[in-house]
């Protein structure tokens, strides 16, 4: 089990992409991740607010999403997104970091069924809502 | 009456590019995925212009299911915004240079995002084109659709519901 964790983090971590928006990966495991993209100017959606693109919190979710389908006990290994929807509740608040918290809550041999939240440094308001379907791959 | 003499070429080609331009730069996000558009009259396709920090699975390679939702994303908010200001940029009521300033331009909020991954993006150039389905005065639904070398074979498609932009003096 602490192998797949380790795995788990190590996949995250050597993304290209999840470098880039700067995603640290701060809980994993039975089928529950938290991912943290720290406020970063240059993933600004409009310059006028200062409110991090939807395109990024995407990115944080669909990223968690994947991590928890890849920590829950009876996946084998990979996964991909087959689809993800998101529901944006409010703008993020500028200079604040938006964590994403999922929960891949059902699992079968070949879909895995996922929920997660985003939410800036305030616990209390949603930023947005997921809710996806990913493919479970061997590894 | 005689008709008007169309305006030379040059003159409308610099107004509307300008149009765009003031639409799309200045977005920080943007510009972090180099997301750029091309513009043929009054129809857009955005081109998100491969890097490898936009790589989701190294193994494969594949780009990152984000960077293909956000791309989506941000192809149908600028169509919906160039839907909005072309008409209005061409009778004249809004003038392209009034775009640069900073305030003109607000653009739709997203109220919620469906991607559907098809198949994984190769690492290389992608192509986007975004339908507006309906566009009304409080709320716009837009279809968009993302490929690569073979525009019968789309990476993911995607459909969104946004908010337009209000009016201060009609904002209750």
């Amino acid at each position: 089990m602490v192998d797949k964790v380790a795995i788990a983090r190590r996949f995250i971590e050597a993304i290209p992409h999840a470098r880039a928006l700067e995603l640290e990966l701060t809980t994993i495991g039975d089928g529950e991740a938290a991912i943290t993209m720290p406020y970063n100017t240059e993933l600004v959606g409009d310059p006028r607010t200062g409110v991090i693109h939807g395109g990024a919190v995407f990115t944080a979710l669909d990223t968690c999403c994947g991590a928890a389908v890849m920590s829950h006990p009876s996946a084998p290994g990979g996964t991909a997104t087959i689809d993800l929807r998101i529901d944006y509740m409010r703008a993020a608040t500028p200079g604040q970091s938006i964590t994403a918290r999922a929960t891949c809550y059902h699992i079968t041999r070949n879909v895995a069924f996922v929920r997660a939240t985003a939410m800036d440094e305030d616990q209390d308001l949603l930023v947005a809502t997921a809710s996806g379907a990913f493919t479970v791959e061997g590894l | 009456m005689a008709r008007p003499r169309p305006e030379p070429m040059q003159v409308v080609k610099q107004r509307r590019d300008a149009a765009l331009n003031a639409i799309v730069e200045g977005v920080p996000y943007i510009r972090f995925l180099n997301i750029t558009f091309d513009r043929r009259g009054d129809e857009l396709t955005g081109v998100l212009n491969f890097d490898d920090k936009l790589i989701g699975n190294p193994l494969l390679p594949a780009l990152h299911g984000g960077v293909t939702a956000a791309f989506l994303e941000v192809t149908a908010v600028i169509t919906l915004s160039w839907e909005y200001f072309f008409p209005r940029i061409e009778s004249g009521e809004i003038d392209a240079e009034e775009l640069i300033k900073a305030d003109a331009v607000r653009f739709p909020k997203t109220v919620d995002f469906t991607v559907d991954y098809l198949r994984s993006g190769l690492p290389r150039d992608a192509y986007a084109r975004a339908f507006v389905s309906r566009s009304g005065r409080r709320y716009a639904s837009v279809r968009v659709e993302a490929w690569q070398d073979n525009h019968a074979r789309p990476i993911a498609q995607a459909t969104g519901h946004f908010l337009m932009p209000q009016n201060k003096s009609e904002a209750g």
